[in-house]
């Protein structure tokens, strides 16, 4: 198995759990932990992290979140790379960053964001970028759909790196999700504030999902998940969602 | 000449209430939802194969903001260069700082005409400034004669779309409003209209030549105006704007300021970029452009009017200036999840959509509730971005938006909330603590669902709650790999909370 043998070994490498995972979905996180290992990478975690502020920024508090900025750039900088199992966090690190850093007028915050931010990898990127192996040597025996989420896609422009991924795992049924490049309607904030269309562009999302007969909906994204799969369970769909990290760790010896 | 009692006005969007509760209306109306999603998806996917066959699209889309940018970074010289050269060609420029200004100098003109009726060719700028309505005012009628236009002005409607103001309507719908209401302003519908689509048109255009025949005065807007020519432009798909364009003896012309572009060179990429963006057409039918007055050919006396109307408000602001590049081509409505699920009316403004989301507040400011709520009617997708031909940046003027709202104050308890969040956010001590309060709650509630918590209604109302893990990942980390952190206060911290020996906590609740 030559492709999983990454090229880079010695690189410093920090996981950022990212506030949400580490909190609600400690999954992702550690099975990503489980992987970057399985692939040689010994990932450290600074336990000073906390947040990327991207809940505070989007719902217009971009000045509250100047101190999380700063103790980003100050915790991960002396890292030649930094993984998240996030495409929202790490589009929040790599897009907003720079704004909010600008936006607090403070020159070294913003040259030390512009240093620290290209580093910054969501997990699918750094396996096939970074890394660069497509087959991580995973086995997970079911029917699997992938949502594409809108800040993988859209921000990070991951394209199609998370299915290449997904293709090279064993034993693997991966079916294609319709629609698969509409947003499910989580958007943060957005699912509180507007409730009623978030609800009813995640049961698309949901009808969408169920329509494929996956067992299981997967990406790389918690959040997007929660929203999706809270409308899942709602129904009684009995389909499980999980994060991309979680299946890409899965072995035949260590199943998830 | 009269034909009878001024028409009823069209409803009009003030008083709106904010896009939230505005949403939750349309989203019950089930026949429009199907109309809107019909509609967009079937654009959608036209637009999408026209701009695939385009290689140097990016290129074009950077071509067309640096025209854009180009001028609005010089505005000033180029609206003076536009009105020289418009002067030259023997029109009349009139510059109007509001919607009364413009409205005025229209209602002036119409009077000097002795006329009481004007025919109008689609153009968002005279909705914006609600001109129908001050004509009506005055005793003018003014007739629209696009024929979504017409739809939506007799059906006493409000536009729900920037392209296809009427896209919120079947075919059923038209007909019913046709048969119910040409009568009442002219050419009656015939009795035996079905809803067949030439039927349809064959009825409008009867309807419509009577008051293209008749009329003296015709109102438009444009699409661009080129400083170095003086000439305006006009694309549309159908030919009743050129017949408002040519027939009368004399045309108003009501231009947004933003909508300059400094030469000729630059209406090229414009006019590859507004058709495959708006309507999924690789060229648009009907392209009418008109400099000045032309001896026996056109209408004799040519009337444009610049107006501001908040513009030079949004010119003033680095970020937000960019939304003043929209050439109105739709294709960031058609591809919203938002709007295809709430139509245009929730936005309350003749622009909907993310462009509307962005523009209104700034035009308007963010006084009114509508328009606080505008810049948060987005989950933040970026489809908008991707499918703006002149590459503005909608997410990220939404995001700033948001700031400007919650500056203000926002909401007393969001504003209070986000405070708290960033207090626990900002130190990991503080959210190692939060997080106890999580893990707790995990702890007690084991594997069973949340299908309701007090307080989190809407949340809750179609969704199950994620159930909080037994254990965070930081309290795992340090149990899985004590001594590599290199933290060992961390550590300590962390190391009191018992979590769930070794085993995997079912987060998922019964979905697994
Ligand atoms: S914002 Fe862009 S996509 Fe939307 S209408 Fe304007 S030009 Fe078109």
């Amino acid at each position: 198995m030559t492709a999983m043998t990454p090229r880079d070994t010695d690189l410093r490498v920090a996981l950022f759990a990212t506030c949400f995972n580490d909190t609600m979905w400690p999954e992702a996180p550690k099975a990503t932990v489980r992987l970057l290992e399985r692939l040689g990478v010994s990932v450290e975690f600074p336990m000073e992290q906390t947040c990327c502020g991207q809940m505070l920024t989007n719902t217009g508090y971009a000045g509250e979140a100047v101190p999380l900025v700063a103790r980003f750039v100050d915790v991960f900088g002396d890292y030649d790379a930094v993984v998240a199992p996030s495409g929202s966090c790490v589009g929040s690190v790599r897009e907003q960053h720079p704004m909010i850093a600008r936006l607090s007028g403070d020159p070294g915050l913003a040259s030390e964001v512009e240093r620290v931010s290209p580093k910054v990898y969501e997990l699918s990127e750094f396996l096939v970028d970074v890394l660069q192996v497509t087959d991580v040597g995973a086995f997970f025996p079911h029917r699997v759909t992938y949502h594409p989420t809108c800040h993988s896609l859209r921000m990070l422009r991951v394209g199609d790196r998370p299915l290449q991924l997904l293709r090279a795992v064993r034993g693997i049924d991966l079916v294609d999700l319709p629609g698969a490049e509409e947003c499910c309607g989580f958007g943060g904030t957005f699912a509180m504030k507007n409730a009623d269309v978030s609800v009813a562009m995640g049961t698309d999302k949901a009808q969408h999902v169920t329509d494929t007969g996956a067992e299981v909906l997967v990406a790389g994204d918690n959040s997007c998940l929660a929203h999706i799969g809270g409308i899942l369970g709602r129904q009684r769909s009995g389909i499980r969602r999980m994060h991309l990290a979680e299946i890409l760790a899965s072995t035949q010896e260590n199943p998830s | 000449m009269s034909i009878g009692p001024v028409q009823e006005t069209s409803a009009t969007f003030v008083g709106m209430p904010a896009f939230p509760e505005a949403a939750r209306e349309a989203l019950a109306n089930t026949q429009q939802r199907t109309n809107l999603r019909n509609a967009t998806h079937t654009i959608r996917a036209k637009r999408a194969s026209v701009v695939a066959e385009v290689p140097e699209w990016e290129a074009l889309r950077v071509a067309g903001a640096q025209s854009k940018d180009e001028a609005l970074h010089h505005l000033g010289d180029y609206l003076e260069h536009l009105e020289a050269s418009l002067v030259a060609n023997g029109a009349v420029v009139h510059w109007a700082r509001d919607a009364d200004e413009a409205n005025r100098i229209v209602i002036d003109i119409a009077r000097s005409k002795e006329v009481d009726e004007v025919v109008k060719v689609k153009s968002m700028a005279t909705q914006e400034i609600e001109l129908n309505e001050a004509l009506e005012a005055a005793g003018i009628n003014a007739w629209e004669t696009d024929l979504a236009e017409l739809i939506v002005q007799l059906g006493h409607d409000r536009p729900s779309h920037i392209l296809v103001p009427a896209i919120h309507r079947n075919r059923t719908e038209i007909r019913d409003i046709f048969i119910r209401e040409m009568g009442k302003v002219g050419r009656p519908a015939p009795d035996d209209l079905t809803d067949d689509p030439a039927g349809l048109a064959e009825a409008a255009r009867v309807h419509l030549r009577e008051k293209f025949l008749r009329a003296k005065v015709a109102v438009s807007g444009a699409n661009f105006a080129i400083a170095d020519t003086g000439t305006l432009v006009v694309v549309e798909s159908e030919g009743n704007g050129r017949m408002c364009l040519t027939l009368p003896e004399t045309l108003i012309s009501v231009v947004g300021i933003e909508k300059v572009l400094p030469t000729w060179e630059d209406l090229g990429p414009m006019l590859q970029l507004l058709p495959r963006s708006s309507t999924g057409e690789r060229m648009n039918p009907y392209t009418t452009m008109w400099s000045g007055v032309h001896e026996g050919d056109g209408p004799q006396e040519v009337h444009v009017i610049l107006l501001d109307n908040g513009r030079s408000h949004v010119l003033a602001d680095s970020v937000g200036r960019q939304a003043l590049r929209c050439i109105r081509c739709s294709a960031c409505l058609n591809v919203c999840p938002v709007y295809e699920r709430t139509g245009g009316h929730a936005y309350g403004s003749v622009y909907p959509g993310p462009i509307g989301a962005i523009l209104n507040p700034q035009l308007r400011g963010t006084a009114s509730e509508i328009d606080q709520s505008l810049p948060y009617a987005s989950s933040l997708c970026g489809a908008c971005f991707d499918a703006c031909p002149v590459r503005i940046n909608i997410p990220e003027l939404l995001v700033q938006l948001r700031g400007t709202v919650a500056q203000q104050g926002g909401h007393r308890a969001e504003s209070a909330a986000m405070k708290a969040a960033a207090w626990v956010l900002s130190d990991p001590k503080r959210l190692a603590v939060a997080q106890k309060g999580a893990t707790t709650a995990g702890r007690l509630i084991g594997g069973r669902t949340i299908r309701s918590v007090p307080g989190l209604g809407a949340w809750t109302d179609a969704r199950d709650l994620p159930t909080p893990p037994k254990e965070t990942f930081r309290q795992w980390w340090v149990r899985e790999h004590d001594g590599r952190d290199g933290d060992g206060q961390a550590r300590g911290r962390a190391d009191g909370i018992p979590g769930s020996e070794g085993g995997l906590p079912d987060s998922d609740g019964d979905e697994r």
